[in-house]
């Protein structure tokens, strides 16, 4: 597990000096509003509907165990004894008083923790592979790589200012689980043919109001060149990203006005001047990195007990079957522990949850946990001959939903339950979907299914890329719900479509239960997912489904 | 012709807790929107809201909420979202809702 180095410390101990002094001004008088809210959004401190919340980075979504402890900590004593995970990797604290914050803070510092640069026109925490080090899938750990770019970015004086705020994801998987071409800049780890490592690049995704698929920027980067190219970008997207409209200013538009190839030859050509003279890390530096992410030493144990288990018990293997994903020693596995218990927030965990989940991984993860962008907490080396044991302590704490990938995995923002940009709730949206599909015991058979809500265009919820989409509008002074159809998510990432006018918050849940009706009388066979039939028969079925009405109209 | 003025009241959020509050005829803030002081015209709600943002050592984000007066000539927040704002989240019991 990588350890923070001095300067970090350092910082970080600064910052939450600094922040305190910033909260006794503004407390005082002597700080107006407007001069105190961009300091209290470089740390992290919104303000949304019924309180203020704080956002605390998870570099890459890696803690060991005595940062959940300390998170629950907190969650306990300045909170409401609860904490939300977000798509970003990151947790937020929903009901922190302005005068607890520099405390909070300073608690976070003791675990090398912080909520810097999770707000702001900067690069903001590099996202990863929640599977990152442990999957078979994976070519290299992308956690080397994002935590170069995490001390190489963190208060970097160019980086402070951009056009607005920046977005980078990392997968060493080709099954790519971050994300990545949703990101300003997607980094995909590979070998060329000659077996180097380095990277493919893409460029100008994002979700929000103008949704984009990153382009490929660069097929393949050796791997020693990555900052140096980086810096190209963020040198091209700061001198022409556009500062004068708010919802241009992404690099998405950049790219998109002035086309991929044109943005390949400026990017090209200051990747050459910066390359000349860049300091690159030393070497000392990169093997600091790299001894910190080496694997744990695995144990060696016998698995017979496992496949008993697995034999007799029918609710273990069940959750074997969802949440467990395969690991790069045979003997071991990773658990995906679902924050989706059905009826209840997705993405939320209390702290005494947060603790016995600390404590699982201590005993039974070799001390690491993760925070998977889709709101689920994974323990990434379980050794299979102690998954029965861990099972059961899921069970005690409520935490052993099986329903990874299922339509109740869904993922939400916190909309207007929460968030003062909402146009429309999500969480109940949400909690009513999960509630009626897992009644009807539907969950298996409808199989892989991505359900993703957000409460407003800013698209949190990550709803363009769910297979089926939900954003929450405004419509005559009512909640009104749009559907989409048909996103993807991985590298073949695609933007859901939509499907017609939106419905009420009463429609919703009638709409969203003819449509899995319709899918499934549709498929081929049960192996067919949501999204596969969705690609074989084109919308027309699922839209007839979701308007029936419109349909008869036609037809008279 | 024009149109029907909408009441208004001044609502903010606390500086200290956060939490949401409204400006009352006493100049001062309250937790409870029925204490909410009502501006029944334009000129009325802008004066308002000009005091109230005076008070900047004490509030953050000052603005005009529109409401419905019932028979009592009680206040109501008219959009959903001044009505959550009122009530506090509907995931868990927490906020507003649990001092009503
Ligand atoms: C409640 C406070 C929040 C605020 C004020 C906020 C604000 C925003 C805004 C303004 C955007 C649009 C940015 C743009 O397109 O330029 C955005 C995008 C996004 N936010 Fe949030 N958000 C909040 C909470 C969250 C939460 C809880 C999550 C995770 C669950 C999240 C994850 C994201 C993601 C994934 C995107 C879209 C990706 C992108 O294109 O950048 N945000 N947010
Ligand atoms: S999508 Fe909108 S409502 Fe949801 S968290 Fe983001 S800004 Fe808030």
């Amino acid at each position: 597990m990588y350890q923070y180095n001095q300067f970090d410390k350092h910082f970080v101990a600064n910052r939450a000096k600094q922040f305190r002094s910033q909260v006794m001004r503004r407390l005082d008088g002597s700080l107006s509003e407007e001069e105190f809210r961009p300091l209290r959004l470089m740390n992290g401190l919104y303000l949304q509907l019924h309180a203020y919340m704080l956002r605390v980075a998870i570099p890459y979504g890696s803690l060991n165990s005595k940062q959940m402890h300390q998170l629950a900590y907190i969650a306990n004593k300045y909170d409401k004894d609860y904490a939300h995970f977000t798509t970003r990797q990151n947790i937020q604290y929903n009901w922190p008083k302005l005068k607890d914050v520099p405390d909070i803070l300073d608690d976070l510092a003791k675990v090398d923790m912080h909520a810097i640069q999770t707000s702001g026109n900067c690069i903001r925490n590099v996202t990863s592979d929640h599977f990152a080090g442990a999957s078979i899938d994976e070519i290299a750990d992308p956690r080397p790589s994002a935590e170069l770019l995490r001390q190489y970015s963190t208060d970097h004086p160019q980086f402070q200012f951009l056009p607005r705020k920046f977005k980078i994801a990392i997968s060493g998987s080709p099954n790519d689980r971050a994300v990545i071409k949703s990101h300003d800049i997607g980094l995909l780890m590979k070998y060329d043919e000659s077996g180097n490592l380095g990277y493919e690049i893409y460029i100008g995704g994002g979700l929000g109001r103008s949704p984009f698929v990153g382009k490929l920027l660069k097929g393949f980067l050796p791997k020693a060149d990555l900052l140096p190219y980086i810096e190209g970008i963020m040198v091209v997207y700061n001198l022409n990203g556009r500062r004068d409209n708010k919802y241009k200013a992404r690099i998405k538009i950049l790219v998109h006005e002035n086309g991929i190839e044109k943005i390949k030859q400026e990017v090209e050509e200051n990747f050459l001047i910066q390359k000349q003279n860049f300091k690159q890390p030393s070497d000392k530096l990169i093997s600091a990195i790299n001894e910190r992410f080496k694997l744990p030493d695995f144990k060696q144990a016998n698995i017979d007990n496992y496949k008993i288990e697995l034999k007799q018990n029918a609710q273990f293997s069940n959750f074997i079957k969802n949440n467990i994903s395969e690991h790069k020693n045979k003997d071991y596995s990773i658990i995906s522990v679902s924050l989706k218990n059905i009826g209840e927030t997705p993405g939320d965990a209390t702290s005494k949850q947060m603790q016995i989940l600390a404590n699982l991984a201590k005993q039974y993860s070799h001390d690491e946990l993760r925070i998977s962008h889709e709101q689920n907490i994974i323990l990434p080396h379980v050794h299979k001959s102690d998954l029965p044991k861990v099972f059961k302590e899921l069970q005690k704490a409520n935490l052993a939903t099986n329903n990874i990938g299922l339509i109740s995995d869904i993922i939400a923002c916190p909309g207007m339950d929460y968030c003062s940009l909402a146009t429309a709730r999500s969480i109940p949206i949400a909690k009513q979907i999960a509630k009626h599909f897992n009644e009807l015991n539907l969950e298996e058979e409808i199989g892989q299914l991505k359900l993703k809500i957000s409460g407003c265009i800013n698209a949190c919820g990550h709803h363009h890329v769910g297979h089926i989409g939900i954003l929450g509008l405004e419509k005559q002074g009512k909640e009104s719900y749009q559907i989409t159809l048909g996103g993807e998510e991985n590298l073949s990432m695609n933007i859901g479509k939509r499907a017609g006018p939106g419905f009420s918050s009463d429609e919703l849940l009638p709409a969203i239960k003819r449509l899995i009706e319709a899918y499934l009388s549709l498929r081929q066979n049960p192996d067919e997912s949501f999204l596969a039939s969705y690609k074989r028969l084109g919308e027309k079925p699922f839209i007839n489904a979701l308007y029936p009405k419109e349909e008869k109209a036609n037809v008279a | 012709m024009a149109r029907k003025f909408i009441e208004k009241i001044v609502t903010a959020n606390d500086l200290l807790q956060g939490d949401v509050i409204y400006f009352t005829k006493d100049n001062i803030w309250s937790r409870n929107h029925q204490d909410a002081i009502i501006a029944h015209t334009i000129e009325q709600a802008n004066e308002l809201l000009e005091k109230a943002e005076q008070q900047q050592d004490r509030i953050v984000g000052a603005y005009l909420s529109d409401v419905f007066l019932d028979e009592a000539q009680i206040a109501s927040p008219l959009h959903f979202r001044e009505i959550f704002r009122a009530r506090g989240p509907s995931n868990y019991f927490h906020g507003k809702q649990t001092n009503i």
